[in-house]
């Protein structure tokens, strides 16, 4: 009688095993923006991520593999975020969400995320308040907190007294405007004036005049990157106030690697802070733009952006695999708390606390090195993290 | 002469044919459990697009500025429930009059115009609404967005779930009351003189007829339409975000409806629907390009199949 | 008391420039609309055209700044010429709505090849070495580009409106654009009228788009971005006229960097709320017929 049982026994026993040995796909939805307002940003976000597959694809243990589904938001639609964020979960079942540019996006996303238990790690939207709106949100990109903060300490002890800032009318701007304010002005700054540009402004000069008319010793800006960032340039040439004196300071954004050349020699002598550049002297950063140059073309930079996302690759890959490709939602935001890495823009960690990047800050000026612009990283902030989180600790 | 589409509307029992996008719509539920959140968004287009059929295909006033009724309504909605009341039925009562305020106050401006004019300044107007609630985020949200609303489940028992099915029905049901606003409105003498107008203003004022009010009452229902629909996507997402007042939208809901057909109440149930669902299906292959295929559908529609694709459906019946 | 002096010249001066680009791109509308009553909103897509041609040919072939206007110039002019007469044309007559979108549509075309052959990021300007820099005017100083803007598009300007007042073809225009049946009567040939002027309004509107590159960025949204700027300098204007899109280009260019200047919160709100204002005070705009 036990015969008859041992051979149907030893067929499941094995049958298990192979299930076990069996073939694991991560789903992985990526919320971008590819058409719209920003498509450009959406465009270097998906190189970062395409590149990082590519060259990381064999680290994958054997059997274990990830699934991009990749879905369009057009732009800062909040609702359709939030409707492809649904559709990803329960349609298409992903287990992990990442991506991002537009902050109301990622806004309208975290009650979902906190519901649905969906691990999201946001490879761009800047904004501060992102990661207090779900237990479930890491970030791997930057806020303007951490770029605009340090600037105006450093401002401050520099021997600029009076700053005029200006920003575009938007969350971002008001959060730079924020946070360089604060810093300047607790350092002994004077802020000469300060202005909201309306977003959709196709003329930066009445503004631009205004502040010149101040007098102040710099200028303090934050654009939209793109096309804004090119024309704010241009109207910063045009009204002469290099020649007047005062310079252009801002979080890089004003002076993205992918704009740069577009600006002209006008850039050079502007002092930005943020946390990339493609001209970082690391290893990490060397090998990263090699390989963007090899697969996308010789006379192409990356952005912050592109960085950020393949950063973001990175974390993705780090969890699956010490997961073995079974995401369990919780395990997973342990293993991001804490997470460090050698990303090209140097050592980047997730703060275990409030699960939001700390990384360097890099002062930098814009050059011109062997015929061409680039943003030389002059002095390093060591891991910074968000001040707005660390002034506004509740605990 | 009588618009052909009024005159079927008025004959007192609905054709069958009419019954086939409720039929739908209620299978639409069991047949696509998986989608019924981009299910609700079509329905909520909907019924955007028929205010809009209501302004311009029936009384005739081309505006692009038809978003920001819309987002008056989501906006309204949106602080109804986080200041006063999560309750969703009253939400959207508030957003239709709310909307319907700010209809009638600006109808009153650009009625008194027309052609380029009115257009300007339906254009004005958009823009002016949208930077305004922009200005006042300390009470939108601005440019983040409205968060942190919640809706109640509707009579206490029916709670707004992650899979969307209490939004659909709901969706549902208050476009079939929107509809059924319409239709009986413009199979009224109402409708009439409103065509009436649209065709020929000059022998309608002979005629005595009350054309600035009419319009001016058009309007504004058209708008209250438009803020229902803003406040149903206000309370299926609980999220305002800044889009809904937009140009953007604006110029959206005129192509979705001129698509379908203008001025057939039916346009506004296909082209939203034939829209969103292609938008969605070549977003996921070429995204970049979506805006060249919208603009030569455009261009080819308006050479040769001016009416739509009902216009476009009568012709191959041979009418 | 100087620096108020100072702050007005700032502003004049700035806002004169925008207003003459304005000008210059919207005339060729105005006299489409009020000749041939074609609501054409694709326009600003062929200044557009004229300054991605115009910054191309300068920035890859080196070709002087000049001569690239020039090539701007009749490259879409002709080019506009033949769009008339083959889509255009078949829409005349047809409501204002099917105008508008089929306009719209034709943008959006425009757009997206822009988009994919261009990229999104706008095309940098560099004007030649002369015309850059800081001016010195002995009070101050301005930037000599927009000096240069403001003195060409006068000479510009005053060689159009000349043009209109003194030729046999303005003679023909202006007759067509007050009475059309009348025109037709006494045998002006309308067809190749509205095809020259179309050609003329389109070919200034690119010389608009090459010259402002500085004030207006080239980029594929440009023709939907400044739409607006140029719908309200017509619709203000008046349709069909000469002078009057100047005025409003006027109005709205200074007034627009005034506000911005003086009270940059709301100075977006102005250009609106003065163009509400006039539309409901002139509903055919300061200079056009009701």
């Amino acid at each position: 009688m036990r015969k008859r049982y041992f051979m149907p026994a030893l067929l499941a026993a094995m049958a298990l095993t192979c299930s076990l040995a069996f073939a694991q796909t991560v789903k992985v939805g990526v919320i971008n923006t590819y058409t719209g307002p920003l498509a450009a940003a959406g465009d270097q976000m998906q190189r970062g991520i395409d590149l990082y597959m590519k060259l990381h694809q064999k680290d994958l243990p054997p059997g274990i593999s990830i699934e991009l589904i990749k879905r369009d938001d057009t732009g800062p639609n909040p609702e359709v975020a939030k409707r492809l964020a649904q559709e990803l979960i329960t349609r298409d079942k992903v287990q992990l969400l990442t991506g991002v540019i537009w902050t109301p996006n990622a806004l309208a996303i975290a009650p979902l995320v906190t519901e649905a238990k969906v691990p999201f790690i946001i490879m761009n939207a800047g904004t501060a308040i992102i990661t207090t709106k779900s237990p479930y949100i890491a970030r791997v990109s930057f806020t303007l907190w951490q770029s605009s903060y340090p600037l105006g300490s450093w401002a401050a002890k520099n021997g600029l007294k009076n700053v005029y800032t200006l920003v575009s009318d938007y969350g971002p701007g008001i959060d730079a405007e924020a946070a360089f304010t604060k810093a300047f002005t607790d350092g002994g700054g004077k802020i000469a004036g300060s202005v909201r540009m309306p977003v959709t402004a196709p003329d930066f000069v009445p503004f631009l005049q205004r502040a010149k008319d101040a007098k102040p010793d710099a200028v303090f800006c934050f654009v939209p990157a793109a096309k804004a960032a090119t024309a704010f340039m241009k109207a910063y040439d045009d009204l002469g106030l290099r020649a007047a004196g005062i310079k252009l300071i801002g979080p890089g954004d004003i002076t993205t690697d992918e704009e740069l050349p577009g600006m002209g020699d006008v850039a050079i002598g502007t002092i930005t802070m943020h946390h990339y550049s493609a001209a970082g002297d690391r290893p990490a950063n060397k090998a990263f733009v090699a390989a963007y140059k090899a697969a996308y073309g010789a006379k192409e930079e990356p952005s912050f952006v592109a960085a950020d996302s393949y950063d973001g690759m990175a974390a993705i890959f780090h969890v699956v695999i010490a997961q073995h490709g079974n995401i369990d939602p919780d395990k997973t935001m342990d293993l991001l708390k804490g997470w460090k890495y050698d990303s090209p823009r140097g050592p980047i960690m997730i703060d275990p606390e409030t699960r939001d990047i700390v990384q360097n800050e890099y002062l930098r000026r814009v050059e011109k090195v062997n015929g061409q612009l680039q943003n030389t990283e002059i002095e390093t902030i060591p891991m910074v993290k968000d001040p707005w989180k660390e002034l506004n600790k509740t605990k | 002469m009588t618009d052909p589409v009024i005159a079927a509307l008025r004959q007192s029992r609905p054709r069958w044919i009419e019954t086939i996008p409720w039929i739908v719509g209620v299978g639409g539920y069991f047949v696509f459990p998986d989608q019924l959140p981009f299910a609700s968004q079509i329905l909520i287009t909907i019924l955007f697009a028929l205010s809009l059929d209501l302004v311009l295909g029936f009384a005739g006033i081309i505006t692009l500025g038809q978003a920001p009724f819309y987002g008056t309504g989501a906006y309204a909605a949106g602080i109804y429930a986080i200041h006063v009341s999560q309750e969703p039925l009253s939400g959207l009562l508030v957003a239709a009059a709310s909307a319907a305020l700010v209809g009638a106050a600006t109808g009153l401006i650009i009625l008194r115009t027309h052609g380029l004019a009115q257009l300007m300044l339906t254009l004005a107007f958009a823009t002016l609404l949208a930077e305004a609630a922009n200005k006042a985020s300390f009470i939108t949200g601005g440019n983040d967005g409205l968060q942190g609303i919640a809706i109640d489940p509707i009579g206490g028992r029916f709670a707004f779930d992650m899979f969307g099915r209490t939004g659909y029905v709901y969706c549902l049901i208050v476009l079939f009351f929107g509809w059924l606003l319409l239709r009986v409105l413009l199979a009224s003498p109402f409708g009439q003189s409103l065509v009436g107008i649209r065709e020929n203003v000059t022998r309608m004022q002979a005629i005595g007829a009350p054309v600035a009010g009419r319009l001016l009452i058009a309007y504004t229902i058209g708008a209250a339409l438009a803020g229902v629909a803003g406040g149903l996507l206000t309370q299926t997402t609980q999220f305002v975000g800044q889009s809904v007042m937009s140009f953007e939208r604006s110029g959206e809901i005129v192509i979705i409806l001129v698509f379908g057909g203008i001025g057939r109440i039916y346009g506004a149930f296909i082209g939203a629907a034939v829209y969103m669902i292609a938008q969605d299906q070549l977003a996921k292959s070429e995204p970049e390009f979506w805006n060249f295929w919208i603009g030569l559908i455009l261009v080819l529609t308006v050479l040769f199949a001016r009416g739509g694709i009902l216009g476009l459906i009568d012709r191959l019946r041979g009418r | 008391m100087e620096t108020v002096l100072d702050a007005l010249v700032s502003i004049l001066f700035l806002g004169l420039g925008f207003a003459m680009v304005l000008y210059i791109v919207s005339v060729g509308l105005s006299l489409t609309m009020g000749l041939m009553g074609f609501v054409n909103l694709a326009h600003g897509a062929f200044a557009m055209a004229g300054g991605y041609i115009a910054v191309t040919l300068m920035n890859a072939y080196q070709v002087p700044f000049g001569l690239a206007l020039a090539a701007a110039f009749v490259v879409v002019g002709l080019v506009s010429a033949v769009l008339e007469r083959t889509l255009y044309a078949r829409l005349y007559g047809v409501g204002e709505l099917e105008q508008v979108l089929f306009t719209i549509g034709l943008i959006f075309m425009a757009e997206a090849i822009l988009r994919k052959a261009f990229g999104p990021l706008p095309l940098p300007m560099h004007p030649p070495a002369i015309l850059s820099g800081q001016l010195n005017l002995g009070f101050r100083t301005v930037p000599a580009y927009r000096a240069f803007l403001i003195v060409v598009s006068f000479v510009l300007i005053l060689a159009l409106w000349l043009g209109i007042d003194r030729t046999n073809f303005g003679a023909r225009l202006r007759a067509a654009v007050d009475n059309r049946r009348m025109a037709e009567a006494i045998g002006i040939d309308t067809s190749l009228l509205f095809t020259m002027t179309f050609a003329l309004g389109s070919g200034l509107a690119a010389l608009g788009g090459g010259l402002g590159a500085d004030i207006l960025a080239i980029y594929p949204g440009y023709a939907v971005e400044y739409l607006v700027y140029f719908l309200m300098v017509v619709a203000v204007g008046g349709l069909g006229s000469i002078r009057g899109p100047f005025v409003a280009a006027l109005v709205l260019g200074i007034g627009d960097t005034a506000c911005k200047y003086l009270v940059p919160e709301f100075g977006a709100f102005f250009v609106y709320i003065v163009m509400i204002g006039l539309l409901i005070w002139r509903p055919a705009g300061l200079f056009g017929r009701a």
